[in-house]
């Protein structure tokens, strides 16, 4: 009895307005995924009808089927090379940031200050400025339309170690790090069996963070690799472009492409949205 | 605070060296050196990837240059060219009208509904996932599904708009049509992000104020303008330039909009800074004039950048 009225008296607090615009709020992001979803499921002559239909159909297999059977989008090929890059270069990401960030925020070495200081300025360095060159160099080497061309430069991330520094400064005690080393680590290991548990948090929301990043990326695929050899991404783009009288098949692409990421998502949102919340509060 | 992990690292390298000397210079060594080896990759690979690109682009921009054959040393020419160059003016005019279309009503969204979030609310995860979705989205994605909803036939934006009595809008063949569809786009995808980042900020204003000033007798209202939105103002120049970095590079939207065209419409209304340095270096081939455009587009976000720091320092200050 009494813990239902307490129950009443929090939702009063809330006003049904601020439920309302909440409401309507999420539907206006949700609605262009759900949008998506409808398009996926239907045949084209039902999309161009007046008015378009709003509920899923029955045709998603169809239309899957037509986009795993267009050869000039290589769209199969598209996600196994997506999961290819995004995979290694998260794992790299998370490797050198938290072994970098373990350096910065707990060991004494010359020049400290000033090199934390250049990677949060390398930060503020977008990728595409320097899209010429590097393209230059790619060819240079010959890695232009191959999958290293998108993997290896972004092996590292100034944003990971920075992010990692700040979260280590924080979550280990020096008294960790010493006892360690009176027992007889060496830093590697110290690194290692010490501080990468303690990381682990922190490293999870990096790698989800970067995992989503790298299978979005889309200006230096487009730019690097070709049909051949595309990211899921460039597959979708080829598509768009090329088909984009067939709604139905490039929707269901496109539909394809994001799962992977909603499937992440999905599993670990409440960190994301955490991660993105903290590093606000600290910045 | 962390020298002391130091000190004592030596004195239990120095413990050891009593047992053997051999050993003792190793972990001396391993103190000494491991930290240069940790940060090294970092440094190693942003050096050939990152900085060096960003430095050969300059050089490249002081030439003429073709990616196969000859490269003449031409100065500033192709700055002076470019400054008399109306395609650029014109694409750094859609630019920047796209990235104030887009980032003036997505931090007020974002504002409002992080005040929403800030209450005391139930499916509080719900909620957040609900507005961050967007963001997980590709922009290629989000090109293609907007793509469709401003389209000018069949799309369901102008089945609205038609419905209630008005004219249907060719989105992609205006100026102001396509940077709205466009601004939308980019509002779409980023105002959840920005919200999460506000709402953090705001959990972080201490509770006393917000307690003091209702005893005054401050209203919801007053209490929002007068305690919540100056507390955070420091965040929301950093989202202010997050968005800049961003909105200034804007490529892929106007681009899957425009059907993978460089050129951003039939009279080049919505084609971007970026569309156009990627237009002159990869379809016309002119590395030179297009090496140019970056390090103009770099210049402006420094130039931005740094405006909007100095706003942070005199809020802060």
């Amino acid at each position: 009895m009494s813990t239902m009225k307490a129950a009443s008296i929090r939702l009063w607090r809330t006003s049904p307005a601020t439920y309302l615009a909440l409401i309507v709020g999420c539907a206006l992001s949700l609605f262009p995924i759900y949008w998506m979803f409808v398009v996926a499921t239907r045949s084209n002559d039902v999309i161009n009808d007046v008015p378009p239909p709003m509920l899923p159909g029955a045709e998603l297999a169809d239309n899957v089927g037509r986009v795993f059977a267009n050869e000039h989008a290589a769209f199969a090929y598209g996600l196994v090379n997506s999961l290819v890059v995004s995979s290694v270069v998260t794992l790299s990401v998370v490797f050198f940031s938290t072994l970098a960030g373990f350096a910065f925020a707990k060991l004494r070495f010359r020049g400290r200050n000033a090199m934390l200081l250049v990677i949060v300025a390398t930060m503020m360095v977008p990728i595409q400025l320097g899209l010429i060159p590097l393209y230059m160099l790619m060819v240079k080497i010959g890695w232009n339309g191959h999958l290293q061309a998108v993997i290896v430069p972004f092996l590292v991330s100034g944003f990971g170690v920075f992010m990692m520094r700040q979260y280590a400064a924080e979550a280990i005690s020096d008294e960790l790090v010493e006892a360690a080393r009176v027992d007889g680590c060496s830093t590697f290991r110290i690194y290692w069996n010490v501080v990468l548990p303690v990381l682990r948090p922190a490293a999870a929301v990096l790698g989800l963070l970067t995992f989503m990043q790298t299978w979005n990326e889309f200006i230096w695929p487009y730019a690097v690799l070709d049909a051949n050899t595309p990211t899921v991404q460039l597959s979708l783009s080829l598509l768009a472009t090329a088909y984009y009288t067939d709604y139905a098949q490039v929707f269901a692409a496109t539909a394809l492409a994001t799962l992977p990421l909603f499937a992440v998502f999905i599993l670990f949102g409440r960190q994301i949205i955490g991660g993105i919340m903290e590093g606000s509060i600290k910045s | 605070m962390t020298s002391s992990s130091v000190v004592r690292a030596s004195a239990a390298a120095q413990a050891a060296g009593a047992r053997d000397p051999w050993r003792s210079r190793l972990t001396r060594a391993d103190v000494r050196f491991a930290p240069y080896f940790f940060i090294a990759p970092f440094f190693v690979m942003f050096a050939i990837f990152g900085a060096f690109p960003l430095v050969y682009t300059g050089w490249v921009s002081l030439h003429d240059w073709h990616l196969i054959g000859d490269h003449t040393f031409i100065g500033f020419a192709n700055y002076t060219a470019l400054f008399a160059d109306p395609d650029f003016w014109n694409a750094l005019k859609n630019t920047v009208g796209i990235f104030v279309l887009a980032t003036v009503p997505q931090l007020m969204m974002a504002l409002g509904m992080a005040n929403l979030l800030n209450r005391k609310i139930r499916a509080r995860t719900f909620f957040r996932m609900g507005v961050l979705i967007p963001n997980v989205t590709s922009v290629a994605a989000v090109g293609i599904v907007f793509g469709q909803l401003f389209a000018r036939d069949v799309g369901l934006v102008n089945y609205v708009i038609t419905s209630l009595g008005l004219d249907a809008v060719d989105w992609q063949a205006n100026t102001w049509s396509s940077w709205i569809a466009i601004a939308t786009m980019v509002d779409w995808r980023w105002t959840g992000y920005n919200t999460l980042i506000l709402l953090g900020a705001m959990q972080a204003i201490p509770k006393d104020l917000f307690e003091a000033a209702a005893l005054d007798g401050a209203s919801p209202w007053q209490q929002f303008w007068r305690i919540t939105v100056p507390q955070l103002r420091p965040t929301l120049v950093f989202t202010v330039i997050i968005s800049t970095i961003g909105g200034l590079q804007l490529f892929t939207e106007p681009v899957i909009f425009g059907n993978g065209r460089m050129l951003g419409g039939t009279l080049g209304q919505f084609q971007t800074v970026t569309m156009y340095m990627y237009e002159t270096a990869f379809q016309r081939f002119q590395y030179g004039y297009g090496a140019a455009i970056a390090w103009s587009l770099f210049g402006l976000i420094v130039v931005f950048s740094a405006v909007n720091l100095l706003i942070v320092r005199r809020a802060a200050g």
